[in-house]
C-alpha cells in the first residue's frame, strides 16, 4: 500500500489529545517497545526504594521479635511413650517444633520451620538428619547444624529437660 | 517488513468456495497446522457463493482496542499480529468486538490467533499462503500497478462502515468502480441475493 499507514483513533481525536493510559499502553509495536529513560530511571529509583523499606522492614521487626519474653517450661511428652528412632511433633511458645529421640536414646528437640523459607521439616533419624522437603535442604539431627541445600543456619533448639518421667520443655536457643 | 507497495485485496464475488485456502492457510509457519482464515458460506439455500474472509489489518484496530491484557499489537508495517502469547488471558474480547469476526479463540492454548498476512512470507517479499493458492484470485496479493491492470472493472477500497464507525484498513476489498465510498456492512445485512439472471454462453453453441 503507498500511503502510510494512519493511526486512527475511536474517538477521531488527534493522538495528542487521547488520554494518558492511551500513551502508556500503546497499540503500534515499536511504541511499546520503547522504554524512556525517564521511566527506566523512575522504575530503577522505585524498585531500589522498594528494597531499601523492604530490608528497613525486615531489620525492625526483627529487632521487636526478639524482645518477646522466651516462653516458659511445658510439659510436652512422657518418656516411656518415646522410643529411640522415634519423633513427635509439640507446639511450643506458639511455634510448631519437633521432638526426637535420637537412636542412641539422646533426647533432642527443634523448631521445625526451616531456616531457609520456613517450611516445615521432618526427621529422618535412620540417617541422623532432619530433611526439608522443599528444597532438599538437610540438617544434623544431633546438632541442628545444617549440612546440606540452602539453609545455612542452625534450626533453633528447644532446650528440655527430663523431670520425674516426663519431658519438659524450658527453653528456645536462637544461635545465628 | 511488509512492502509498501504491496497490496492484499480481497473480491469475494471471485470466489469459488474450493477451501484451497483454508488448507494452504495451515501451512504457514507462524501457525502451522491452525487454519485461521474463515470461509464463509453466505446463504446456503439461496446461492452458491461463498466468501473469504482474511484479517483486514485496520488502521484503528477493533481487536486491539478492547484487549485488557493489551496483548494485540501491531507491527509498524500496519500487521496487527496474533495475540502476544504471555500477555493473551483468553478473555475473547476481540472475537466478539472485531467487525470482520477474524480473531479466533485457540482455547487449547488459551490465546487468540489471528491471519497475520502470513507475517514469516509476507516480511521477506513473499506472497501470504492464502493468495499464492488462490485459482481464481480471489485473494490477491501484488503491487496496486498490477492489480489495477489486470482488474479495470473493479477498483479496491480499503473504507468499510459498520453504523457509525468508520473503518480504514490495511487490506483491500474490491468494489465496482462506481460503488458508494465505503462499504456499508450493516445496511447490507438483512439483503440477500439479487437473484440475477445470467444467460452465460455455452461452449459450442452460438449465442
Amino acid at each position: 500500500m503507498s500511503e502510510p499507514t494512519r493511526v486512527e483513533t475511536p474517538d477521531l481525536r488527534p493522538p495528542e489529545a487521547q488520554p494518558r493510559w492511551r500513551r502508556d499502553f500503546p497499540i503500534d509495536w515499536p511504541e511499546d517497545h520503547l522504554v524512556a529513560r525517564r521511566d527506566f530511571t523512575k522504575f530503577l529509583v522505585l524498585t531500589s526504594f522498594a528494597f531499601v523499606a523492604g530490608q528497613l522492614w525486615i531489620g525492625v521487626k526483627s529487632l521487636l521479635g526478639r524482645r518477646a519474653p522466651a516462653p516458659g517450661a511445658e510439659r510436652i511428652a512422657r518418656l516411656d511413650r518415646l522410643a529411640p528412632g522415634e519423633a513427635m511433633q509439640f507446639a511450643y511458645g506458639g511455634e510448631d517444633a519437633l521432638l526426637m529421640r535420637l537412636p542412641g536414646g539422646e533426647l533432642v528437640a527443634y523448631s521445625s520451620k526451616c531456616t531457609h523459607l520456613a517450611c516445615a521439616v521432618v526427621p529422618d533419624l535412620e540417617r541422623g538428619r532432619i530433611a526439608c522437603p522443599c528444597h532438599h535442604g538437610y540438617f544434623d539431627a544431633a546438632s541442628g547444624r545444617p549440612i546440606a541445600g540452602p539453609p545455612n543456619r542452625p534450626l533453633p533448639r528447644i532446650v528440655l529437660e527430663t523431670r520425674g518421667g516426663w519431658v519438659w520443655a524450658v527453653g528456645r536457643e536462637v544461635s545465628t | 517488513m511488509v512492502p509498501d507497495n504491496a497490496v492484499f485485496a480481497v473480491d469475494p464475488s471471485r470466489c469459488i468456495g474450493c477451501e484451497a485456502c483454508v488448507h494452504a492457510c495451515a501451512e504457514c509457519d507462524t501457525h502451522r497446522g491452525h487454519s485461521l482464515i474463515h470461509l464463509e458460506v453466505v446463504d446456503r439455500s439461496r446461492s452458491t457463493q461463498t466468501a473469504p474472509m482474511v484479517c483486514m489489518h485496520c488502521d484503528s484496530p477493533t481487536c486491539a482496542e478492547v484487549c485488557p491484557a493489551d496483548a494485540i499489537k501491531r507491527t509498524a508495517d500496519g500487521v496487527v499480529q496474533t495475540a502476544r502469547k504471555p500477555r493473551c488471558i483468553a478473555c475473547s474480547n476481540c472475537v466478539l468486538a472485531c467487525p470482520f469476526g477474524v480473531p479466533k479463540m485457540k482455547t487449547e492454548f488459551d490465546l487468540m490467533m489471528k491471519c497475520d498476512m502470513c507475517y514469516d512470507r509476507t516480511s521477506v517479499g513473499k506472497k501470504p499462503m492464502c493468495a499464492s493458492v488462490c485459482p481464481s484470485q480471489a485473494l490477491y496479493y501484488g503491487t496496486l500497478e498490477e492489480l489495477e491492470r489486470l482488474r479495470p472493472r473493479s477498483r479496491p477500497t480499503h473504507r468499510f462502515r459498520f453504523g457509525e464507525q468508520v473503518i480504514t484498513t490495511k487490506v483491500a476489498m474490491m468494489v465496482p468502480p462506481d460503488g458508494p465510498e465505503h462499504v456499508d456492512v450493516a445496511a447490507a445485512l438483512g439483503a440477500g441475493p439479487t437473484g440475477r439472471r445470467e444467460s452465460l454462453p455455452i461452449v459450442g453453441q452460438d449465442v
